[in-house]
């Protein structure tokens, strides 16, 4: 029997990792993320996870012992946050482009200067186009399910692709929340064993990574495009699997309170806890207003969004992220590049805040959905609104 | 009959574009962005092999007659081996021949 124990997240995933019976574990420690990657050597020294842990000198290095790892068919899991994403950037394409399937925990982090160590989605958004599969959490029991599920789903020989499993910093890293380990034998029977097609090995050369000229690129970019686009099936699949064996479902997009609502507020990631209460109390008021969180943020899940945004006259978008002397909302532009060609559409209203660590709180939320509200009504020359910002 | 380059399709290539046959990389005619190529005047040749041993691209292979010789499917045309060859039997030329 599994019972629930109060547990700080980030151990919990170390947990879960252990659960999945990693082979290989290659990370270099950073702020918020160094938890995960302390509590994993534990396991390892203590001999409870026979794992071969490589503390390297730096989040590159870490990737590139992953991508050798994961390529001789040893089932790979790494840890980062923020500048160490950063510095991984030339090893992620690889990694997705080699389709080899790493399982990377993300602890979102605000990306330097200034210098934050607070949460935010900044990190993401530089690696949006990288070709990982990324899935979204709002609390700790969805870390380690999705820390479990992204094994199944990266393995899985219509995938073959890294998975990232966001992890916003601070907010889920450092909190302590009630925790249902799932059971180890039930990992085993959910989890097969990893079976890389083409490993490498003596036996059989291979070689990976190789030089493609210009009459084969385009043809390897579109089967990676291919392979991602269509992992949502194995993704959705893997999900309803788990709901079966776990009792706990997750799906692309997921919705709270939306019967009836002609405006819906869209988050992504932890700050969707909040939000939930803050719908709760505009409901009380009398205004039905309702919430989208995006789970999945690659591959982009537009049939779910779509469906689940029709009829609707109102979307407010928050983001934890800027795109600088852009569109502002990176969610928000992507979620209105989905939405340009549906007839009738919502107006779109986006917000950026929550950045560095700075907190959105329920009385924030309201005032958010709020002037969201009057903004849709009004109009705004505004391509998106700074929350919070003292000007 | 195994596809011409050109008519490969994006479901002809293995995962991640791994390449499985060794030595595969042989195939690839790397040597056509070459402005300048060796020409050689033989007579002169003392069979020291310098020239295959500087060449940094591997390409110059040797002939029935022992004779050193650049396999232009390969070679850049850096002339290396024209600069190392000690009885100047090599000598660059303009085109990529
Ligand atoms: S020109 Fe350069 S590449 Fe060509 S054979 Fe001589 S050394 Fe080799
Ligand atoms: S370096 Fe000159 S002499 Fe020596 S083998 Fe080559 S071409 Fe002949």
């Amino acid at each position: 029997m599994t019972k629930r124990v109060g547990m700080e997240v980030s151990i919990a995933v170390a947990e879960a990792v252990k659960l999945a019976d990693v082979d290989v574990v290659a990370v270099y420690p950073i702020t918020p993320q160094t938890h995960v990657v302390e509590h994993i050597a534990d396991l390892v020294v203590d001999g409870e996870l026979d794992a071969e842990y490589i503390p390297v000198e730096s989040e590159h290095s870490a990737l590139s012992a992953c991508l050798g790892s994961a390529a001789t068919g040893a089932r790979t899991f790494t840890a980062t946050a923020s500048q160490g994403l950063e510095l991984m950037q030339e090893t992620l394409y690889v990694a997705s482009g080699m389709r080899l399937p790493i399982v990377m925990v993300v602890a979102n982090r605000a990306v330097s200067a200034p210098l934050s160590i607070w949460g935010d989605h900044s990190d993401v958004m530089t690696v949006r186009d990288s070709g990982w599969i990324q899935i979204f959490n709002e609390n700790g029991q969805e870390m380690v399910d999705n820390t479990i599920c992204a094994f199944r789903i990266a393995e899985n020989q219509q995938v073959l692709l890294p998975v990232m499993v966001h992890m916003d910093g601070f907010n889920l890293s450092h909190v302590i929340e009630p925790i249902l380990l799932p059971d180890e034998e039930q990992v085993k029977a959910f989890l097969p064993t990893n079976n890389y097609p083409l490993p490498l090995h003596p036996s059989k050369p291979v070689a990976m990574g190789d030089f493609a000229p210009p009459f084969i690129f385009t043809e390897a970019r579109w089967a990676h495009e291919e392979a991602l686009r269509n992992s949502k099936r194995t993704i959705v699949e893997v999900w309803d699997v788990f709901a079966k064996e776990f009792g706990r479902q997750y799906k692309p997009v997921e919705s709270y309170r939306t019967e009836g609502a002609k405006t819906l507020l869209l988050t992504m990631g932890s700050f969707s806890e909040t939000a939930m209460t803050a719908v709760d109390k505009i409901r009380e008021e009398g205004l039905s207003v309702g919430l989208i969180r995006l789970r999945l943020w690659r591959p982009f899940p537009f049939e779910e969004l779509r469906e689940a945004l029709q009829g609707i006259d109102t979307l407010i978008v928050l983001d934890r992220a800027l795109s600088t002397g852009g569109p502002g909302g990176p969610v928000a532009s992507e979620v209105r590049a989905a939405l340009y060609s549906q007839n009738p559409r919502p107006q779109i209203v986006s917000f950026v805040g929550g950045l560095g660590g700075r907190d959105i709180t329920v009385e924030n939320f309201e005032t958010i959905i709020k002037r969201g509200m009057e903004i849709a009504k009004s109009g705004s020359d505004k391509e998106f609104q700074m929350f919070g910002v003292r000007e | 009959m195994p596809k011409a380059d050109n008519e490969l399709t994006w479901r002809d290539l293995e995962i991640g574009c791994i390449a499985t046959n060794p030595g595969s990389s042989s195939a690839y005619r790397t040597g056509d962005w070459r402005s300048q190529h060796p020409e050689y005047d033989f007579s002169r040749c003392i069979k020291c092999g310098m020239c295959q041993m500087y060449c940094p691209e591997g390409c110059i292979q040797t002939s029935k007659e022992g004779y050193f010789e650049a396999n232009l499917y390969h070679c850049k045309g850096c002339g290396i081996c024209a600069r190392e060859c000690p009885v100047w039997v090599i000598s660059m030329k303009e085109g990529t021949k």
